[in-house]
């Protein structure tokens, strides 16, 4: 009955426990390590520093969208124009870097501008929308599912505008060869410069969510909303920041995208707002709010590029993988809610 | 034929960490109003979710008619003809009386022969046959959310009887009810009881379960303490038996001398016209004032009004003489004011989070280094001092502070507001819902923080919390200040004098 008990007790469980309780804990991830491993002795090239650079280039950028939504998540909202928001970066990226003699250029009055110049007025434009999309929800007093519902058709639309719709290409060779860079010998160890960008943001966000008050609030407005406008919360501006904070992650994840890509058009980012709540919602941001972590957003997002590229090296027709993507959030899902459906 | 329509022996059920029950058992006779007693977290809720089906037990069987049978969910509970009364009614508000009182098994009949529809006609014709069995003249079409309180639970109850049930489960129903609402609920009690229905009531109000039912029976830490005639209790023995140990003073010895006037509220009227007005009252330091009046009297309506939640048009308040504009609860927490919310789950915690994350969350800018990280060393600190103060019964700082007791959560919120060490503390309902044990630790520190020379507004609806607690007492009625009663003088009679002041 005795108050607190002591922090060292943790540290005395036994290993076997301690792993017997994740894999308990984490059904899907310890499933798909298994699969990766028997993918691994089956196929020669799986377990090869490029396959893992792929892996980990591609989780980066999915783990930056994930980490901006997960703010909305946390806090019982969403945002579904995370995808939208993705394409208008690269595209607006991917049409300021543009070479200065390339003749298909798409803004010929404009001067070549530094990578690093575009960046910055990419991230300004995401804030931009990230603050257009917390005013509506926390001014206009929209639910968040409908508010970004309409503002991603609406930066759809203005991606379509700026672009004419046409694919963007004949980037300034440092734009891309800066972002696909890495540390290291292709042929052998190596780490691309994403990895990162991905923990620098990771470690932040790790640090925002656990040490700051603007993350305790968040998770406080989760758990209750109103107990957290009672105990003094300020949670207008909370919100906005959360929304504003999403939108230049989607900026940052855009500018990245392009030029991973070695071109933009419209369509990148469509359906990246779902794959970031799947990844979110896998590695336990609770949608009933108030519940999520950095290592578990990273954990869930990870697990569904791993899944995508052990599809892909087992050959699985591609219109296969959203099938299988598709039933993997399923079960991760009512695997995870049946932790608490067990307490009863 | 069994004397009990329905027995519950050796009923035992975990949970992860704790043992809810532990071989209780509940013997009900048909007509008769059996009492279910206990402090909060004894299992008397958990014994009934085990009876509805709503949880599984571990052992234990249950005989109905005194046969054995397995109940696998509410719906089986209902066939066999049990229904509860929920102590948070589940209502769906944008429906009428009769969608809800027939909520999943509409009368249906077939148009054309073969496509069955629901059978509005019928189903309105049986809901106003039900209401008027409960007493009640509302119209059956009206939709639920339009309701008053008590209103929605004689919509729950008429639900039960429309199930034919046998045995009816009411949790706490008179948490949020008026003495005449009461006594409209006592009369529906009665009637059912002719009728031959075994009724299971819970409550903690003591001069309800000696006044309503026949037999009591109490239960302690999960476990079967006993069953009584109600005849031969009185609130002594009740309390002994719950609490296992005898209760000398209900309120704790209070060396609070009331100062000088710190905190003063003059002509304050709320935006709403049916809501209080021309509020005018001052506080002392170190004074505990106590507002008594009905539910309804707009009591909360005000305090909530003077913590920034609600709105007003006119009105000063002043503290240490010094006018405070407050519009938003951030602003009166700046100038030391600190309120305890009444409805402790809907704006008080934050069930997920931990006991350290609601603990700290007013007050997380005085942790911080640099100016921006949050120092987890000194928001533990400040957890473990107030879980030795106040003896928080925890498992740990990082416990989701849903799985506490009541008691215990209302002790965490209470240390949330002094981490802020404010002057003036307004407790709306600080002890509701919380088991006798509990309720004077949290007198204890009340009368604690008075002797500091902490200011108390603290709004009860029990008469003897508010005589025996309180330095003064404001009365309202209908959204005014009726009256002050010095504690000493206080008495039930004339607090109701001043509460029943209707214009």
């Amino acid at each position: 009955m005795q108050t607190i008990s002591k922090e060292n007790e943790k540290g005395r469980t036994p290993f076997m426990r301690r792993a017997l309780k994740f894999v308990s804990g984490n059904p899907i991830v310890f499933l798909l390590l298994i699969a990766a491993i028997i993918v691994g002795a089956l196929k020669d090239n799986f377990f090869s520093w490029a396959n893992l650079s792929n892996l980990v280039s591609n989780t980066a950028v999915r783990f930056l969208i994930a980490l901006g939504v997960s703010g909305c998540l946390i806090t019982k909202g969403t945002d579904l124009s995370a995808g939208r928001q993705v394409g208008f970066a690269a595209v607006v990226a991917g049409i300021l870097c543009q070479r200065g003699d390339y003749t298909g250029r798409l803004w010929k009055w404009a001067p070549e501008m530094s990578i690093w110049l575009v960046l910055l007025i990419t991230i300004a434009l995401g804030l931009v929308w990230g603050l257009i999309n917390g005013l509506i929800v926390t001014k206009l007093h929209v639910p968040p599912f409908i508010a970004t519902l309409g503002t991603q058709t609406i930066i759809y639309g203005i991606s379509l505008v700026i672009s004419d719709a046409q694919p963007i290409g004949g980037f300034q060779k440092i734009y891309t060869t800066l972002i696909n860079g890495r540390v290291g010998n292709v042929r052998s160890f190596h780490l691309p410069y994403l990895l990162f960008v991905a923990l620098v943001f990771g470690l932040l966000f790790y640090f925002i969510y656990n040490y700051t008050r603007h993350g305790k609030y968040m998770y406080a407005i989760g758990g209750n909303e109103t107990a957290a406008e009672v105990s003094g919360v300020n949670t207008t501006t909370t919100l906005m920041r959360i929304y504003a904070t999403a939108g230049v992650m989607y900026a940052i994840a855009g500018y990245l995208l392009a030029a991973k890509s070695g071109g933009a058009s419209t369509s990148m980012g469509q359906g990246y707002e779902l794959e970031a709540i799947a990844g979110c919602t896998i590695g336990g941001v609770s949608t009933t709010g108030g519940i999520g972590t950095v290592p578990g957003i990273l954990v869930g997002v990870l697990v569904f590029e791993l899944l995508k590229i052990i599809l892909q090296f087992l050959g699985v027709n591609p219109y296969y993988n959203y099938v299988v993507q598709g039933l993997v959030i399923v079960l991760a899902v009512s695997l995870d809610i049946r932790k608490y459906i067990a307490k009863k | 034929m069994s004397e009990f329509v329905l027995e519950m022996t050796d009923v035992s059920k975990s949970f992860p960490g704790v043992k809810a029950l532990d071989h209780a058992q509940l013997r009900l006779r048909p007509g008769k109003v059996h009492a279910l007693m206990g402090e909060n977290g004894a299992g008397k809720s958990t014994l009934m979710k085990c009876m509805f089906g709503i949880y599984k037990m571990d052992e234990g069987t249950i005989l109905v008619d005194g046969k054995p049978v397995t109940i696998h969910d509410p719906m089986e509970a209902l066939r066999m003809g049990i229904a509860m009364v929920h102590q948070e009614l589940q209502p769906i508000p944008a429906r009428t009386v009769g969608e809800n009182i027939f909520l999943g098994r509409y009368p249906m009949k077939k148009v054309l022969g073969f496509i069955p529809v629901v059978d509005h006609k019928k189903m309105y014709a049986d809901t106003a046959e039900l209401l008027q069995k409960v007493r009640m003249t509302f119209d059956p079409k009206q939709k639920v959310g339009e309701l008053s309180v008590s209103q929605m639970q004689s919509v729950e109850i008429a639900k039960a009887v429309s199930a034919n049930c046998r045995v009816l489960i009411l949790d706490e129903p008179t948490s949020s009810l008026t003495a005449n609402e009461v006594e409209a609920l006592f009369r529906i009690i009665e009637d059912l009881k002719a009728e031959n229905v075994a009724i299971v009531y819970i409550s903690h109000k003591m001069d309800e379960i000696l006044r309503i039912s026949d037999e009591v029976t109490i239960m302690r830490d999960g476990h079967y303490i006993g069953t009584w005639e109600a005849s031969e209790l009185t609130t002594d023995k009740i309390i002994t038996q719950m609490v296992g140990r005898e209760m000398t003073n209900l309120y704790p010895h209070r060396e609070n001398t009331p100062g000088e006037v710190v905190f003063e509220v003059e002509d304050f009227t709320s935006i709403n016209p049916r809501s209080f007005r021309h509020v005018s009252f001052s506080l002392r330091r170190g004074e505990i004032l106590g507002v008594g009046g009905l539910v309804g009297a707009q009591r909360t309506e005000l305090m909530e009004g003077l913590f920034g939640i609600r709105s007003h048009t006119t009105g000063v308040i002043r503290y240490m003489g010094r006018e405070l504009r407050i519009s938003r609860p951030k602003d009166a927490i700046d100038q030391g004011i600190a309120m305890l919310t009444e409805d402790r789950r809907g704006s008080g915690i934050m069930g997920v989070l931990s006991v350290a994350d609601n603990i700290s969350v007013a007050s997380l800018s005085k942790y911080l280094d640099f100016g921006i990280a949050i120092n987890t060393r000194k928001v533990e600190e400040l957890v473990q001092d107030n879980v030795e103060k106040m003896n928080i019964r925890t498992p740990s700082s990082r416990t989701q502070i849903k799985s506490l007791s009541g008691g215990n959560q209302q002790k965490v919120l209470v240390g949330r507001w002094l981490a802020n060490n404010p002057e003036v503390l307004i407790l709306d309902e600080p002890t509701r819902g919380i088991d006798v044990g509990a309720k004077y630790e949290i007198y204890c520190i009340i009368a604690d923080l008075a002797k500091q020379g902490k200011s108390i507004i603290m709004i009860s609806s029990e008469m003897s919390e508010l005589i025996g607690m309180s330095d003064r007492i404001m009365v309202m009625c209908d959204g005014r200040v009726t009256g002050f009663v010095e504690g000493d003088e206080a008495t039930q009679e004339n607090i109701m004098a001043y509460a029943t002041q209707f214009e």
